[in-house]
């Protein structure tokens, strides 16, 4: 076997890798802000609210965990339409990454809100704060900052998972790869350039995270970020 | 012709397709175990360009899709001249894929293993091999089950991946019952649902075994 590598057959194709990839950015930040907005206010509801708000959040959560982000992109994609509502493709990879990352999000920031200690909720009544008082500068940044390296690791996930939502006809970094690939039959130079991208876009997007948690909570916390590799979540 | 619906022969079709979601899913635990455990070694290891050498390789495997791995792995092995059934390159890829997460997830295990059991082995005169064989690995393995069960359930959802390049797993089969019937909301629901049957058991097992493994070691 005998094969020679061509890289310049791509050069042409520049504008098409690039607008992939701006789309791969866009969706990628834009899921990370919703869903862990989302996060945020699921895990808060879940730890201030009763036992059946508990249970819908759990469920959530729990389906969302144990289903592939794919299947559920299927859904979005290909079932919304069936009950009235179509969406586009790139819309449908939007509402299926913040809908995927809204899930785990909750799940980590739980974990950090049970963390916060009975003592620092008492401590922040004995100095006369209110309860949303409380609740914002006592348990939520707290825990946030506790579990933002483990969320960063999950966004990290979430925007090389974006790939798959080439399989919804999403024109994301994926899709270019695969289109260029169609024009050109160099499979093996675009999904090596392609996987370089991938990967130059996660260490941007961790220093980035990384950067905003300097800004958010603190030195210590932005050197963890960096650091942090995917947690395996159970 | 007329449009089949979503009914009872199309359900078997996709509990039979489910069949190839739990092979691809074994091929990649064992391959990847088999794999990450030699780098989690490597990673582990006394020399440091061993050491160095291994963590690139985990973290390039953790920073590109798995997409991206599965098409190199098919296009690449296809140049390389064989003609691949997509179940080997399917296989190949998750494998690959696999071994960068269970590397670092067992590093961590093996770390794990408090300092002075190295220490102590090491004054029993034991050799490298020695250590690990007998005082290490075995309390590595006891504290990587949890996180193994975990990472399982994330191997399972990723093999739909797989669909993309046409094997017939469960998610493409569900494709396949939706070109034939048009009803995509009840289609890929049931196939959401036995993803579900099978991930979650393996969730509250993890989560169970975490627990116990927990308060055992809290004594």
């Amino acid at each position: 076997m005998s094969y020679t590598f061509q890289f310049s057959a791509l050069a042409q194709y520049q504008g098409e890798f690039l607008s992939g990839l701006w789309l791969t950015i866009r969706l990628s930040v834009l899921s990370i802000i919703l869903g862990s907005a989302f996060g945020i206010v699921l895990a808060s509801l879940r730890s201030v609210r009763g036992r059946w708000v508990r249970f819908l959040v759990d469920a959530y959560v729990e389906v969302i965990r144990n289903t592939p982000f794919l299947v559920q992109l299927f859904i979005v994609y290909f079932g919304l339409p069936g009950i009235g509502l179509r969406v586009g493709a790139d819309t449908a990879a939007l509402i299926g990454m913040t809908i995927n990352l809204a899930a785990y999000s909750t799940e980590i920031i739980r974990a950090g809100i049970e963390a916060v200690h009975k003592s620092q909720i008492e401590a922040g009544e004995a100095l006369g704060f209110t309860r949303f008082q409380i609740y914002r500068h006592v348990i939520i940044v707290p825990a946030v900052a506790k579990v933002y390296p483990a969320l960063c690791s999950q966004f990290v996930l979430m925007m090389l998972a974006s790939s798959v939502c080439s399989a919804i006809s999403t024109h994301e970094l994926a899709a270019s790869a695969a289109f260029v690939e169609s024009q050109t039959y160099r499979s093996f130079e675009v999904y090596i350039v392609v996987t370089l991208m991938y990967l130059a876009l996660a260490l941007v997007l961790r220093a980035g995270l990384a950067l905003v948690g300097m800004w958010l909570f603190g030195r210590r916390v932005a050197r963890r970020t960096i650091t942090a590799l995917p947690e395996v979540q159970a | 012709m007329t449009l089949r619906t979503f009914g009872i022969n199309e359900f078997t079709f996709l509990v039979q397709s489910l069949q190839w979601t739990v092979v691809l899913t074994i091929i990649a635990l064992i391959g990847g175990g088999l794999l990450g455990f030699a780098v989690a070694l490597a990673r582990t290891s006394s020399i440091k360009a061993v050491r160095i050498a291994a963590g690139t390789y985990i973290q390039v495997i953790q920073g590109i899709p798995v997409l991206m791995i599965l098409f190199l792995s098919y296009y690449g092995l296809s140049l390389a001249g064989f003609e691949l059934p997509p179940l080997i390159a399917a296989g190949a890829s998750m494998t690959i894929y696999a071994s960068g997460y269970l590397a670092e997830i067992w590093r961590g295990c093996i770390q794990a293993v408090p300092k002075p059991q190295w220490e102590a082995s090491e004054s029993l005169a034991m050799t490298r091999l020695q250590q690990y064989r007998y005082v290490i690995l075995p309390q590595a393995m006891r504290i990587s089950l949890p996180p193994t069960v975990g990472f399982a359930v994330q191997v399972v959802k990723n093999t739909s991946i797989t669909s993309i390049i046409g094997f017939v797993e469960l998610a493409r089969a569900g494709q396949l019952i939706n070109n034939a019937t048009f009803q995509p909301f009840r289609v890929f629901i049931a196939v959401a649902i036995l993803y579900f049957v099978v991930c979650y058991p393996l969730s509250q097992l993890s989560r169970w075994l975490e627990r116990r493994l927990h308060a055992g070691s809290n004594r």
